[in-house]
């Protein structure tokens, strides 16, 4: 046993890491944002990438032109898009490799109808499930277009999609983690960095509380693919997420609730996500039925 | 990312569990939780039974007496050993899980050789004097005076919360060497036994009822200069030792034992209907989440030892804080799956759920863990 990640699997995710950093750094991520071409588009160059990059094709294996890898290289890339708060349905593209035509080279954009919900419906090139009667919704999440689907009765959720959902949020959780320990060294009040203070640190201290355990979950789920695993990692990586971006938000101060601070993002994403395949309710009721 | 295990450690299990079958039921029946005697002779003799079939010290250094096992296969005892509803440590837990591998680790070879062989057997039992009245979180302020006369210290002083001070044979002893040095320059670690003229222990009453810690009176305690491990002076170094295998690996096993605790509570929920409530219910598969990654936390942080091999790192810290509130809010929901009867001392539940509060303080508050996780983990300035 040595459940940490091995050389290859590092390089992996620091790869990925790297690509994400040179083509959506924090300058793409807010002109997504704020800029003039904002809107429903997907950047499908950077989709292309990815999918040149085999962030699509992971899964697939080699004779059918994948990189024959399994879900714990699916869950540290996945953990990367989150942390860099990547935009797209890139569960759904990535589950869709194989299947559809074009998606596992980044061609295809694919989008799947969930829990009466569906996001990027305007930009995908396919969609999966029923969305007949799709009316848009003001996306609490500026990244994230989503549609509601009425009539919709939730469905089994895919425990593959749960689990790569619970990775993004693990990111996020670890991204907004290192944003309020940077700030609180940086940020001085009464003459010394705010993090100097008790009631700050426990604030940091317990995000990174959260973010390991939902990383041992998630990463042991990955390996396991139990689904009452999958279920405890959603629920705790949601919370981790969630919790974690409003800690932050609440370490920055004012600057925090504003526009240009990037934390709401983390939360308003986090939320969509945690909508998403597997609410918390349902994943405590599968927790408890294996009780 | 490799949660399987070699051949070797299934071998290794396998072993385990055959003689765990056929030892289990020769130990003798449980004593009650209030005799402390009956306790320590039923944790010592467990405790030489391990030794018995060479399961004593089994991550411990093979020159210390151990079985130089892996970290793995410690996880692998812990966990079977729970699963078999063997005993915990109990009244060795001192001697077992941080005084012994902090002289293991700090120790000479006569200091070894005297005090480890008799942990490792049950012969002899430890506790831990650091906490003074005046000095619990802020351990370093400790006064408790130690003053060289010849081949002695001469120790004066108090200490409190002292757990199993009643039947401890021997005490890891924080004592103040050098009154004029910085507080935390001039503390010293001593070896004390608890027979030694002036030493008087006064059980104190816990709010479960028992009386499993003391407050220990030191009046001109004669202490062999020959007993101090590490250099005189240097205890606060030696101390952190100490801590970090408290904190680093003290609880895991407990953690297979509430696993079992919360399908018990959902069987008992099942059997007296509270299971239709659907708030209850969800909670318990909430806590599922919990000790279920909280298990896989402790296999990180064993493949990370495993790696690095040696003293536990401040991971100990992040385990211990979810870990102490998670066992919290478990004993809390027990409660509520049993309702009124919760207020029934006899019950089990009841009295776990009230030892449960200690979780929060002991071995270094929450409070305290926070910071070390801020300051040492994650690099926020010192500061108050
Ligand atoms: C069941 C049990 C068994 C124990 N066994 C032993 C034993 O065998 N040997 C031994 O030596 N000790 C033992 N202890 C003592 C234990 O280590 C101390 O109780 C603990 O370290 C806290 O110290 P204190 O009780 O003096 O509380 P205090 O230090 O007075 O703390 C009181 C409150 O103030 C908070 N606080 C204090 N300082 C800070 C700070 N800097 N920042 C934020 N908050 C702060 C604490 O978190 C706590 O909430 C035991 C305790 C218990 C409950």
């Amino acid at each position: 046993m040595d459940f940490r990640p091995t050389d290859d699997q590092r390089a992996l995710q620091a790869g990925l890491r790297d690509l994400l950093e040179g083509r959506f750094g924090r300058e793409r991520l807010r002109a997504a944002v704020d800029g003039p071409d904002r809107g429903p588009g997907l950047d499908r160059a950077l989709w292309r990438e990815l999918g040149a990059a085999g962030f699509f094709a992971l899964r697939l294996p080699e004779e059918d032109g994948g990189v024959g890898l399994g879900l714990p290289e699916a869950v540290l890339v996945f953990e990367e898009a989150g942390r860099a708060l990547l935009p797209g349905p890139l569960v759904a593209t990535h589950l869709a490799a194989g299947t559809v035509a074009g998606a596992a080279t980044g061609e295809t954009v694919v989008t799947m109808v969930d829990g009466g919900l569906v996001e990027w419906l305007d930009a995908a090139d396919r969609v999966l499930g029923d969305a007949a009667g799709a009316v848009p919704v003001r996306s609490v999440d500026p990244l994230t277009p989503l549609h509601r689907v009425p009539g919709v009765a939730r469905t089994a959720p895919h425990p593959e999609a749960v689990l790569l959902t619970a990775a993004e949020q693990l990111g996020s959780a670890v991204r907004t983690t290192d944003a309020a320990v940077q700030y609180a060294r940086e940020r001085e009040q009464f003459g010394r960095p705010i993090g100097a203070f008790q009631a700050v640190k426990q604030l940091c201290a317990q995000m990174l509380v959260r973010a390991e355990l939902a990383r041992s979950a998630v990463y042991a789920a990955a390996v396991t693919a139990d689904p009452v695993e999958i279920a405890g990692a959603k629920l705790l990586a949601d919370d981790a997420a969630v919790r974690n971006a409003r800690d932050c938000l609440q370490v920055h101060g004012g600057m925090g609730f504003t526009w240009e601070a990037d934390v709401h993002l983390h939360l308003k994403r986090a939320w969509v996500r945690a909508e998403r395949w597997q609410t918390a309710g349902a994943a405590a009721e599968v927790l408890a039925g294996a009780l | 990312m490799d949660l399987t295990w070699t051949e070797e450690e299934e071998d290794f299990r396998a072993r385990l569990k055959a003689w765990l079958g056929l030892a289990l039921p020769k130990l003798p029946a449980k004593p009650d939780p209030m005799d402390w005697p009956g306790r320590r002779a039923y944790d010592t003799t467990w405790q030489r039974m391990l030794y018995d079939a060479g399961y004593a010290g089994l991550h411990w250094p093979v020159d210390a007496g151990g079985q130089g096992a892996t970290p793995t296969q410690h996880l692998i005892f812990l966990e079977e050993t729970e699963r078999a509803g063997a005993p915990y440590v109990g009244a060795n837990f001192v001697g077992l899980l941080h005084a012994g591998p902090t002289i293991a680790a700090e120790g000479t070879a006569a200091q070894r050789a005297r005090w480890l062989p008799p942990v490792l057997r049950g012969d002899e039992v430890w506790c831990q004097g650091f906490s003074e009245p005046d000095a619990g979180s802020d351990l370093a302020s400790l006064r408790t005076r130690a003053v060289r006369d010849g081949d002695h210290y001469v120790v004066s002083g108090s200490k409190i919360w002292t757990s199993h001070a009643e039947v401890a044979d021997w005490c890891e002893l924080l004592v103040r060497t050098d009154p004029a040095a910085p507080k935390h320059r001039g503390i010293s670690w001593l070896a004390m036994p608890m027979d030694a003229p002036g030493v008087t222990v006064r059980p104190l009453r816990t709010l479960a009822g028992s009386t499993e810690f003391a407050e220990m009176f030191l009046d001109e305690v004669r202490v062999p200069v020959a007993n101090r491990v590490g250099d005189e002076n240097d205890g606060w170094r030696v101390t952190m030792v100490t801590l970090s295998f408290e904190r680093g690996t003290a609880f895991v096993g407990e953690v297979v034992a509430c696993r079992r605790t919360l399908g018990e509570l959902a069987a008992a929920a099942r059997a007296n209907g509270r299971w239709d409530d659907q708030e209850l219910r969800r909670r318990l598969g909430r806590l599922n989440a919990e000790f279920t990654a909280l298990w896989r936390l402790t296999q990180w942080n064993v493949s990370e030892a495993q790696r690095t091999g040696g003293v536990p790192g401040t991971g100990g810290s992040v385990f211990k804080l979810r870990y102490s509130h998670a066992r919290q809010e478990l004993y809390d929901a027990a409660a509520a799956v049993l309702g009124p009867e919760s207020l029934d001392l006899s019950h089990d539940w009841t009295l776990d759920r009230l030892s449960s509060l200690s979780y929060t303080i002991a071995a270094g508050t929450s409070q305290i863990q926070q910071n070390i996780v801020a300051e040492r983990i994650l690099g926020l300035p010192k500061g108050r």
